[in-house]
């Protein structure tokens, strides 16, 4: 069954009842051959010992045990390099397909963890309440083809972040699982209610996704044997899968690192950088690495005068990742200015995130971004045609 | 410590967390005070700590103990318990939160989530209020509560206006006086107990309840559960079963037998309610979260084993395989307690299906909170009308 048989199966006037923001749903060509994977850095990881300000004399003053030392650092020019830990995305950035935007943020910093994700998954004003996630709203506005398994897949399984609302989106641990399990999906009947509903497209999009997946690519690349490094093999084998899907979705937690920061922060970053790094060369593999953008985010960056536990408190801005084949490497953003911190003692940002995303939807995918991310925002120029 | 040593007492911890999940469970599964049990997981839920922070399952357990004997007393009572409770004050931050250099965690969630939500402070109340709380910590040898008066900043502080040498306990009196700390925790029991959208009104009048009593819990939770609303048709099985409330809820309605509660307390992990470590310091969001396609499918796959479970034992009686979740296999003889547990499991579908045999319509009401989706095909009897109705996507409403 077809999304639309499937609307007309629960009933039109039910579904439009309880189905979420489709008043903008319009016929838009979209070119969803090329894939997204986000990778969630779930906690609020600290930009500033991910890519240090290591020339800047403030840098050691707020973070006298905290700071990462000079000579350890990975030089990526006179003022700013990687953490140690990060050495494996060292070629990448030498081939110049590793774009480090600094200073992402957004006016009106939230410092909850789950307003600020929320804001971040739901691309919204910090002063604003959305129910559906940006990339919902996308494929809501714009789906992907029919033929495809699924608009979008979330590795892991816990929560649906950019993806909640209701498009064509599953969350799986493991692809032979999944498939084995479909069976007990069938969906059909009435929705009476938006629990029901919201039940019943599951199962829809179960049934859908379960009929043109396959899960058991071999793979030359070799995938850290870490939880990260398993989202990334299952992220792979999804998108080794013939059926298409635009976006794919994993994550990376434990990054609040109020106490005990360095050794855990570097344990974090290693699995980070070894997972991307074996992403891409499973990417290389099928063929799919000039066709694919990376990003990260995370809900903040972390206050930058370390805290008495060893650790770091909730911030603002920080730094964070694109890469792909097509990315045009380099600096973006601005370098964290030290000695110009909020009242809070927080950093201001340079670059809002929606920044980001408008440059996913307009230079990636060649989608309008004003409706979705709900105002007007600058694409960053970092994708090569 | 040597690398061995630790590596041993990590097992053992390990053990000992999974060990108290089971606990809980049982206590789930046995008591006869189920309503004690479903407001002592909606505390677990509000005044949130996690074991993988905490990393003391005996403080864990006593954050538990303390949340039960407050289940159903008074509300004012309870924050001030939690807020000294030594897994809070781990797992907030408390323990590191000094004059000079305050940790603001605790003095942050204390308002955003356990009394007036978002919006209702500003930063400069956060700020004052760590300050507040400064020189709260846990004795390492004892874990018991200690007050560090070094510690302790008693300079003036404003939190929502009122300014004074603050400490602690005078901050938290300042949060129950908001009217907003009353509706937040009513709006949160309506969307436990009536709808997933709180009546404003309602939630309103309900507060002044729960207030004029002193905080009490119980005329508060009368209030709600006499309210017309929860009564109202239009709000039957519109929320959605937690994975407790599915487990333990089918295991209870029918019945089941059951040896050691391994396999439950691993299963409503497994269905994304790890008792003892929630998500983050919000709780499990609850409603649509708990279902997503990964969930859906382990929920309908347990519910189909758990009334299989004389196929199953045949099936392994004939040397057929059963693979525990991958948590087992990493406690000390999981694999065999928990195929053992498995084995134990037993359901008398004759004698359940017996008390409606003079009324079979009764059977499909006591089931399903509303009618089934799909209408079993007509002949369906027995056991199998039994998995018919709880493989339905209504028997996940309540």
């Amino acid at each position: 069954m077809d999304r639309r048989e499937f609307l007309s199966a629960v009933g039109a006037a039910t579904v439009t009842a309880w189905a979420p923001d489709v008043a903008f749903a319009q016929r838009a060509s979209v070119s969803y051959d090329r894939l997204l994977v986000l990778v969630e850095l779930k906690g609020g990881n600290d930009g500033l010992n991910t890519v240090v300000p290591y020339a800047d004399p403030g840098y050691p003053g707020l973070r006298p045990r905290l700071a990462v030392p000079r000579d350890q650092v990975l030089q990526l020019d006179q003022q700013t390099g990687f953490h140690p830990a990060l050495e494996p995305l060292m070629a990448p950035w030498k081939n110049r397909e590793l774009a480090v935007v600094q200073g992402v943020g957004y006016p009106g910093a939230n410092l909850s963890h789950f307003r600020s994700i929320d804001i971040w998954d739901t691309a919204s004003s910090s002063n604003e309440y959305l129910t559906d996630g940006w990339l919902a709203r996308v494929f809501a506005a714009a789906p992907a083809p029919a033929s495809f398994a699924a608009d979008a897949v979330v590795v892991g399984g816990a929560e649906m972040g950019p993806l909640r609302g209701g498009v064509r989106a599953i969350a799986l641990a493991n692809p032979e699982q999944f498939l084995r399990q479909a069976r007990y999906a069938a969906p059909a009947g009435q929705a009476r209610n938006a629990a029901l509903h919201h039940i019943l497209r599951v199962e829809e999009n179960i049934a859908q996704a379960a009929a043109r997946l396959n899960g058991n690519r071999a793979f030359a690349t070799e995938f850290p044997a870490h939880p990260f490094g398993n989202a990334v093999r299952t992220a792979a084998q999804l998108i080794a899968g013939e059926a298409g899907i635009a976006a794919v979705k994993v994550a990376l937690g434990g990054f609040d690192t109020h106490s005990g920061q360095p050794g855990r922060h570097a344990q974090l970053l290693k699995a980070l950088a070894e997972g991307l790094a074996a992403l891409k060369n499973a990417l290389v593999e099928l063929g799919r690495w000039d066709s694919t953008l990376i990003m990260t985010y995370s809900e903040f960056g972390r206050r930058p005068r370390e805290n008495l536990s060893n650790g770091t408190d909730h911030g603002t801005a920080s730094a964070h990742f694109v890469l792909g084949g097509r990315v045009k490497g380099g600096l973006y953003g601005l370098s964290p200015v030290l000695s110009r911190l909020d009242g809070n003692g927080n950093l201001p940002f340079a670059v809002d995130f929606r920044d980001i995303y408008a440059t996913v939807l307009e230079r990636w995918w060649g989608a309008d971004s004003t409706r979705a991310l709900k105002g007007r925002f600058a694409p960053l120029d970092v994708v090569r045609a | 410590m040597s690398a061995e040593d630790r590596k041993l007492a990590q097992r053992e911890m390990f053990q000992k967390a999974i060990e108290l999940r089971s606990w809980w469970l049982t206590e789930m599964l046995v008591t006869p005070s189920p309503l004690t049990e479903k407001m002592t997981l909606f505390w677990h839920n509000h005044f949130v700590s996690s074991q993988q922070k905490v990393r003391s399952p005996q403080l864990m357990y006593r954050q538990n103990v303390l949340l039960r004997r407050h289940a159903l007393g008074n509300f004012t009572m309870l924050l001030h318990a939690v807020a000294r409770d030594p897994a809070m004050v781990i797992y907030l931050d408390s323990a590191s939160n000094r004059k000079g250099q305050p940790n603001e965690n605790f003095a942050r969630e204390v308002m955003e989530l356990f009394t007036l939500g978002e919006g209702h402070y500003t930063e400069r109340d956060v700020k004052d209020a760590a300050r507040a709380f400064t020189g709260w910590g846990v004795d390492p040898d004892r874990g018991e509560f200690v007050f560090r008066r070094l510690a302790h900043d008693d300079g003036v502080k404003t939190v929502l206006g009122r300014r004074g040498n603050l400490d602690g306990d005078a901050v938290l009196g300042i949060l129950l006086a908001q009217p907003q700390t009353a509706e937040l925790i009513v709006a949160k029991l309506w969307r436990e107990f009536v709808a997933p959208d709180p009546d404003r009104g309602e939630v309103r009048r309900i507060a002044q309840v729960f207030r004029e009593s002193g905080y009490e819990i119980r005329p508060a939770l009368r209030a709600l559960l006499t309210s017309d609303s929860f009564y109202e048709p239009g709000n039957r099985a519109v929320l959605i079963k937690s994975p407790v409330e599915l487990v333990v809820g089918t295991l209870r309605q029918f019945s089941f037998a059951t040896g050691e509660p391994l396999p439950f307390a691993l299963g409503v992990a497994v269905l994304g309610q790890s008792l003892f470590s929630p998500p983050n310091v919000k709780g499990w969001p609850g409603g649509e979260s708990w279902i997503n396609s990964t969930t859906l499918l382990a929920r309908k796959a347990f519910l189909d084993r758990l009334f299989r479970v004389e196929e199953t034992r045949a099936m392994m009686a004939e040397g057929g395989r059963l693979e525990p979740p991958k948590i087992a296999e990493r406690m000390a003889g999981g694999r065999e307690r928990y195929l053992q547990a498995m084995l134990d499991v037993q359901f008398d579908g004759g004698k359940w299906l017996s008390q409606f045999d003079d009324r079979p319509q009764l059977l499909q009401r006591v089931v399903l909170a509303s009618a089934p989706v799909t209408e079993p095909p007509p002949g369906t009897q027995g056991v199998e009308l039994i998995r018919h109705l709880v493989l339905d996507p209504a028997y996940q409403l309540k």
